[in-house]
This record gives structure tokens, sequence and C-alpha cells, in this order.
């Protein structure tokens, strides 16, 4: 048997690829939100809380008006923390408004499990009650394992289990990409 | 990391680590977070041989913030007032399933004692040891330094710490010689000859006789307690000899540099190593020690028992 | 008797020879020799049986640790003939009672020659004279006496002890340790303690006190041994008061030849002691001063302790370790096997100047026809790995445990006859 591994993968989205579907989600958040004033986008570091600037700063465009943007580590309310060696922690930011009553959008690079995302609600909760949270994702790569949907998805991209989805982005990475990696089978 | 025994166990990075997770926890806790889940379900037991009700009371508080069970154990009025052994008492909490113990003994050595002699298998912190070490009141003390003189981030490479009084039998200032060091600062030690232990050439920092000539190129001073029995045993002739040679006093202080801030371990010994006016002046950021201790000692504890057993 | 005869078996540095035992005495030396019953020396050295001047034995008073009978079994494991045992027992050996007790005791026993040592203080407690002379006149026939593991500190108390037991031959036996300057002390004072944290014990502490002392026993014309010394002034001053004609002779452990204070950074109590582990300097000085003859003799300070009083934190354990099994072994790693001494010069050391300095007439003699047949067939071929738990000792607080030492006491017999057979005990 030949071994398959792709250390390189292939490129799936490419910068104008992304910076279209994150216009796309700018548009859609205000569609849908209706110009709320209280709307407040959080993060999820590392590369959800680069995607939350950039779509506040569109959303801003869209609107004329600053959108309130911050970001919420979700490290210690993971389920998975007994799995590795203690993780180091991410920074949070709370914008000066608070989110209580607020209308909370979360924004994460990859949707796949849903486990991140269930720890982000544990994680908003500990700051105050959103009137209402929304979660927006550059990829839904599909194999949920619990009952989480998202609300704006920038590209669905099927996958199997055994692939890995990798977002590049150029705060963090140097370079706007979203790879397909194939693990070795 | 699977205890905290010395401050010679970090390298730059795991202090880095620390200070840094430190620094995500204190901001949790000004963002009025008031309970973080990850230690939920694990035990941390503080075994105190020595009265040090600020200390336990520290490490209460953190392990309580991160959702840890927490017993506590002090050996006045339990079994050990009876004699009980620290093996036996190792061998109990093992049984009862703690997952780490933060101890504060005033034999040296008896945390590496019960981190390596087979008794347990969790982790150990050591809260002070005999005149041995104090690693994570060097941590909050390295906390407090990077806040007030670089700006909450990175080393303290280039600092200088000036830390002054009973060397000899201080583990704060063992703990804080390493540490700095390890984080690239520079340390003088001033205290008198008596008070400075044997072999003091042999440790990366530079050693003074004299506080006047140790103020100026400061930034900061940290004040050791001083107990007055020591001039009992001649370490000194009597308590005014030494705080006119070695306290620190407002025009003291006034030499220093604007910047320069005073730290001290507490207790205090107000009108010994340190004058009531400088504890409570602008310069004096003692209060914020204590409140820094419990994140760092939060930190501490989540990177020992937040992730799966380290070996 | 059932004789014996060693065959093919280095006598010191000598060649193989043949020796034959008989009757309790050397009876033949040659080629070709035969007896009852053969042992085959061949790469092994004989020695003289080794003689102990420092040993606690325990008894009376902490027989858990150890019994005359088993710091007997294992004195012989380790090729021993004979012993001294050490007088801070409790009761204290300070009457004549006591001492003629455990000599009693050592004669059941039946293994090694037991010389009890009289306390030179009442209870140790360094105010008033013992009974010396009752002690050396009694059944036990003392004629070493020492307060060992309390300094007598008390100068006018110490010359007169000196003087006193020049009336019948005895000779103090000096614990150096100056009281004031080692209160509270953990470790050897030096860069490993300041780091520890454990309060120090100052070489000065011990060379104050053995200045004092060459000098007093050379003003009262006495003689003066200085137990287990263990620093490079030390040894310096003895080779001063050597060079003045000072009659002081002196011992080092094994231990102190072969372990460093930077041991103790694990903080594990097998390693604390007294006088305590001292730095690489004073190591190379002790090994250059044994080998010299500066320091005549290699005295084990056997100091066995329950496991309580050892798996426990540093500053709450017992000082002291257990060396009798080990000590041959030790001293040829350190002092053979680095070249320093040849075997007569380790045969001197650990049998007959010790034999000497105690006044032992029929143990440190030379391995020749007609001698008392006290002998040890050392095997330094083999080495192996020291496990606390198969110690004879009642005791298990070896230093070496874990550790490989080379050698092996392939036999020991006391008074012609064995002790010890094909490395195991024959008791």
């Amino acid at each position: 048997m030949t071994h398959d591994f792709e250390p390189q993968g292939h490129v799936v989205l490419d910068s104008s690829d992304i910076s279209r579907a994150l216009t796309r989600l700018a548009h859609e958040i205000v569609e849908r939100t209706q110009g709320a004033t209280n709307l407040t986008l959080m993060g999820i570091p590392t590369r959800g809380a680069f995607l939350a600037t950039r779509l506040s700063e569109k959303i801003s465009e869209i609107q004329g008006s600053p959108v309130s943007v911050g970001a919420i580590d979700i490290t210690m309310y993971r389920d998975d923390l007994r799995s590795r060696p203690a993780r180091a922690l991410l920074p949070t930011t709370i914008p000066p408004e608070g989110i209580e009553g607020r209308l909370v959008i979360l924004v994460d690079d990859v949707l796949f499990s849903g486990r991140t995302i269930r720890a982000a609600l544990d994680a908003i909760s500990e700051h105050g009650r959103p009137e209402l949270v929304q979660l927006a994702v550059l990829v839904d790569r599909g194999h949920r394992e619990l009952p989480i949907r998202a609300d704006y998805v920038g590209k669905n991209l099927p996958t199997s289990r055994t692939e890995k989805i990798q977002v590049n982005l150029i705060e963090h990475d140097g370079i706007d990409e979203v790879r397909i990696e194939r693990e070795s089978s | 990391m699977k205890h905290l025994l010395s401050a010679a166990d970090l390298g730059y990075d795991d202090a880095i680590l620390i200070l840094d997770t430190a620094k995500q926890l204190a901001a949790a806790t000004e963002q009025g977070v008031g309970k973080l889940p990850p230690l939920r379900g694990r035990t941390v037991v503080n075994l105190f041989y020595e009265d040090s009700t600020r200390t336990r009371i520290s490490f209460e508080a953190a392990a309580k913030r991160l959702s840890a069970d927490v017993i506590n154990f002090s050996a006045k009025g339990s079994s050990v007032s009876k004699g009980e052994s620290l093996k036996d008492t190792a061998l109990t909490l093992e049984a009862m399933g703690a997952d780490a113990v933060v101890i504060r003994h005033n034999s040296s050595g008896a945390p590496h004692r019960l981190a390596n002699a087979g008794w347990i298998s969790g982790g150990v912190v050591n809260a002070g040891d005999g005149t041995h070490e104090h690693p994570t009141q060097a941590l909050l003390d390295a906390f407090t330094l990077r806040n007030h003189l670089r700006n909450g981030d990175g080393d303290l490479k280039g600092v200088n710490v000036t830390i002054v009084g009973d060397v000899l039998h201080s583990r704060v200032a063992r703990s804080n010689v390493l540490l700095l060091n390890t984080l690239g600062a520079k340390v003088r030690l001033v205290a008198p000859p008596t008070l400075l232990p044997y072999g003091i050439e042999d440790w990366d920092c530079e050693v003074s006789y004299d506080l006047d000539a140790s103020l100026e190129g400061s930034d900061a001073v940290m004040m050791l307690r001083v107990q007055r029995e020591r001039m009992n045993a001649a370490y000194f002739p009597n308590a005014h000899e030494y705080s006119s040679r070695y306290g620190l006093n407002v025009t003291r202080m006034n030499r220093l540099a604007e910047s320069a801030i005073v730290m001290h371990p507490g207790p205090m010994n107000r009108g010994m190593e340190i004058s009531a006016d400088v504890a409570d002046s602008d310069r004096s950021v003692i209060v914020e020690q204590v409140a820094n201790g419990v994140s760092v000692r939060m930190a501490v504890l989540y990177l020992i028992l937040g992730g799966s057993e380290s070996k | 008797m059932t004789s014996y005869v060693i065959k093919d078996v280095a006598i010191l540095d000598g060649k193989p020879t043949d020796i034959v035992i008989k009757d309790g005495v050397i009876a033949e030396i040659g080629n070709g020799l035969s007896a009852d019953q053969t042992i085959d020396g061949s790469g092994c050295v004989a020695l003289p049986g080794l003689v102990d001047l420092h040993t606690h034995l325990r008894e009376p008073g902490r027989e858990d640790a150890e019994t005359v009978l088993s710091g007997s079994r294992a004195a012989a494991m380790g090729g021993f003939t004979a012993i001294h045992a050490m007088a801070n027992t409790n009761p204290v050996a300070d009457t004549a009672g006591v001492v003629e007790q455990v000599w009693r005791l050592g004669q059941a026993a039946g293994l090694v020659d037991v010389r009890p040592v009289g306390a030179v203080t009442m209870g140790l407690e360094g105010t008033a004279l013992a009974e010396l002379g009752a002690m050396a006149d009694s059944a036990a026939a003392v004629r070493v006496f020492s307060d060992d593991g309390k300094c007598v500190h008390d100068a006018a108390l110490m010359r007169r002890a000196l003087e006193y037991v020049k009336a019948f031959d005895g000779v103090v036996a000096q614990h150096a340790q100056e009281p004031r300057l080692t209160e509270g002390a953990q470790m050897n004072e030096g860069v490993v303690s300041g780091k520890l944290g454990l309060a120090g014990w100052p070489a000065v502490a011990e060379e104050a006190i053995i200045a004092r002392d060459v000098l007093l026993a050379h003003h009262v014309g006495s003689r003066l041994h200085i137990c287990h010394l263990s620093t490079a002034g030390s040894v310096e001053i003895i080779r001063w008061a050597k060079s003045r004609g000072i009659n002081v002779t002196a011992e080092v452990t094994p231990h102190h030849l072969y372990f460093t204070d930077e041991v103790v950074e694990t903080y594990d109590p097998i390693f604390k002691v007294n006088p305590p582990l001292r730095t690489k300097a004073d190591v190379e000085a002790v090994r250059a001063g044994l080998a010299d003859g500066t320091i005549n003799i290699v005295a084990t300070d056997h100091a066995p302790h329950p496991s309580e009083d050892k798996d426990c934190e540093w500053t709450a354990a017992a000082f002291g370790m257990t060396g009798l099994e080990s000590a041959l072994s030790v001293v040829f790693e350190t002092m053979v096997q680095t070249g320093l001494m040849n075997w007569a010069a380790v045969a001197d050391r650990m049998s007959v100047a010790p034999a000497q300095i105690g006044r032992v007439s029929s143990q440190g003699q030379p391995i020749a026809v007609g001698s008392p047949a006290n002998l040890v067939i050392f095997d330094p071929r083999v080495s192996q790995e020291v496990d606390a738990r198969k110690t004879v000792s009642a005791s298990r607080n070896t230093p070496y445990a874990g550790r490989t030492l080379p050698g092996k006491v392939v036999a020991t017999f006391y008074r012609g006859t064995p002790t010890v057979l094909n490395g195991e005990l024959n008791a």
C-alpha cells in the first residue's frame, strides 16, 4: 500500500475567495440583524479573533457606524482539557459595552464538531447574559457532534474525518488561504 | 509541569508561560469572572506545617477560583501534632485522592521529599520550605515587576532589583535570585555580612553591605522581613542599629529613581526593615503583590493540574 | 577442627600461593598444599581480618536498629574480625557493667572480636568523667574511650581525660565538633548548603577542636585519636601535629572518601551524616592523607537506623549511615583503583593500624605461619549493585543503595573458622 500523505494538501479558498466570503458574511449579518445597534462580534482566538476584527470593519463600512468587537478565549471551558498537557491561555477582550443584553455573534474560522462553540457559549455566559447569540464561521466542514449550527457560513466544505482543514490568515500566518490536508490513511 | 519545587526548575519559557497565564487569569478577574472551570473535579490539598494564613488563603482562593475542591490540612490540631510523620500524612492524602498538594513546611527540602520519595503520585507545589525556597512568591514578585516596569509583557531584561535584609534565612531571596536571573534581571543583595549565606560569592548576583550605596540605579527595592529574635543570636546588635543601617525610610526612598518601586513579601515589621511612611507611600506595591499572588498561584495550579497528567 | 586451604590467593600484593588454616592459626603457606576443605582463591587477595575502630551496635537500647549479633554478622560479611562498639547506647556504656554486657554479647555472637568503647563522660553529658579505670579493668578490658556522637568540648575535662587514661594505656577518641558553631547544623556549610537552605556545619567547627586537642595531647604527653576526620584543614592540622611529634592518630570513614555534599541536593536523608559529607577538595585531601599515612586508619562509623528515621524529611531524619558491609569495596574503589594505595597499605589502614590503636593484640597480624587465622579473602574482579533490602545489618540505611561497588568478600576467617564462605554468611 502506498503512503498517500500529502503534507502540502491543496488550496480550496485563496485570498480573494476569503475576502469575498467575508464581505458576503458581513452583508448577511447586516441584513439579518437589520442594523441592530447592540451588535457585538466575539472572535474565538486565535484566528476567529482576527476574522471578527475583519468582519467588524466590513460591517462598519456597510452600516457607516462602528461595530463593537472582542475576543473570548475558550481554553478553560474545553471538554478535552485532560487529553493534553495544560494549554496556554489566549487573551479574552470584552468590549467596554460588555455583552449584557447585546446581540453577540461568535466568530470562528472552522466549524467542525461544535465542541468549541459549546465551550464558547459557557465562556460567554460568565461575562453576562446576551439578548441573543449567533454564530458566524468562515468554513463549515460538517461532522457535528453536538446540536449546534452556524447562522452565517462563508463556505461549506464537505470533508472526510481524516482530512484536516487549515485556515491561514495574514495576521497570524502571513498568507490568506484555506487548505485541505489529508492525513495518511 | 508536574511539580513546582524550586524556582531553579523553571526555564525561561516556563517562567514566561506562567506569567502570561497569570496575566490572562488576572484579566478574567478584572472582567468580573468569578469562577473558572478548568480544575472541576480536582482536589487540591493545602498542607501547612507552619502558620501562614496569608499564603494559605492565597492558594485557597486560587484553587477555588479554578473550581478545584480544596482541603485545608494544618499541622496544628491535626494528626501531625499527635506525631504523625510526613510520610504517613502523605499516604493518607494519596488515599483520599489528592491531585495536588500545596505544602508549607519548616524543613528545607520537605516538598522535594514529598514529590520524590514515592509517597504520593500527585503534583507538589512548594509554598515555602524552611530557609530554602518560596517559588510562587518569586513568581508574583516577577509578575508585579513586569506590570510596573515592562508594561506587563515579556521578560525583565535590564531591570535592576535590590533585595535587602535577612538573605541567610530567606526563602524569598533564594527563589527571587534564581527566577529574576532567569528572566534577565540584575539582582543585588544587600545585608550585613552575618545575614548572608556562606558561599554567596558563587550566586548569580551582586552583593553589598551598604544600602545607601545601592539605592541609585535600582528599579525596585525588595525589603525582606527581619525577625527581631535574630539579634539574640548575635546576627546584629539590636533593632535600632539594624534599621538605621538597613531599613528603608523616607530619606532613603527619596533617593530612588522616580519610577522605582518598593516591594515587601509580608508580613512587614513596620519600623524595623521598612518605615510606615514608606510602606504606605505611592511607591509601595505591597498590596498589589498580594492580589498578584492569587493570579500567579492560579496560573501555577492551572498549568500543573489543567491538562493531562504530566510526567 | 576442620582445616582449610585457600588455593592460589595473592597475599596482599604478592604472587598467588596457598594458605592452610588449621587449629585457629595459619599453619602453612606455599604451593601445592591441601587440607580438609579447599577454597579457590585464584584472582583473589588475602588481607588480615579487618578491624573497625568505630562501630555503632545500638545494643542495649535500640535493638530495632541493630544488635551485637546482627552487627557482628554485618561485620563478618564485610571482612571484619574485630569491631569496636561505640558507647552511645541506652544506657550509655559509661560503667563496667554496660561494657561487660556488650563484651559478653559479642562473645556469645562469636563472629568477631567485639571490643566495647567506654564513654569519656558520664551519660555522654560532657560534665564529669565516667569510670574509665573500672571499664579498663573490667572483663571487657576497654582501651578506647569516646563520647562519639558528642564532642568532649570542655577543654579542661578533655585535658583530664587525656591524662587519666595514660594509667592503663587508653586512648581518647574525640568526636571533633565545636557545639556552638554547629547548632542546628544539617550539612556541610558551603555553596550547596547556601543553595539548599540547610543550616551549615562549618569545617572550622571540626578543625578548631582538633587543633585544640592536638595541643592538649602534646602538653600532657598523651595519645589522642580523632574520629571520622572529614576536612582538608583537619588533614593539615594532623600532618602538622605529627611533624611536631605529637602522638595523634586519625580515622576517615569510607563515605567521606566516596561522597561529596552535592548528593544532598536530592534532600534524601540517606546522605545525612555527622560529620557531614564535604566538598570535592575535602574528599581529595582525605584520600591523599590516608594514602600518605597522615590519616592512620579507615573506620566505618557504621550507624544503623530504622527506616522511619530516614524515610522522612531531611531535618527530621537521624544522622548516620551503615558501612560495615561496603567498607572494603569503597576503599578498593576510592584508594586502590585510583592508584593511591596498594593492598599492603589497605591492610595497614584497615587492620594493622586500627588493631594497634585499639590495643587488640590478636588482630592485625601479618599473614604468616603461626599468626592467628583472622583473614579476609576479597575478589576484586567482580562488582555488584548494592541492594539495601539484602543487607545483613538489621538496618537498611546504606548510602550506596542502587550504586555498583567493585569487589566482593568471598570468605572471612575468624580465629580459624569461616564466618563467611563463598560470599555467604556461614553462621
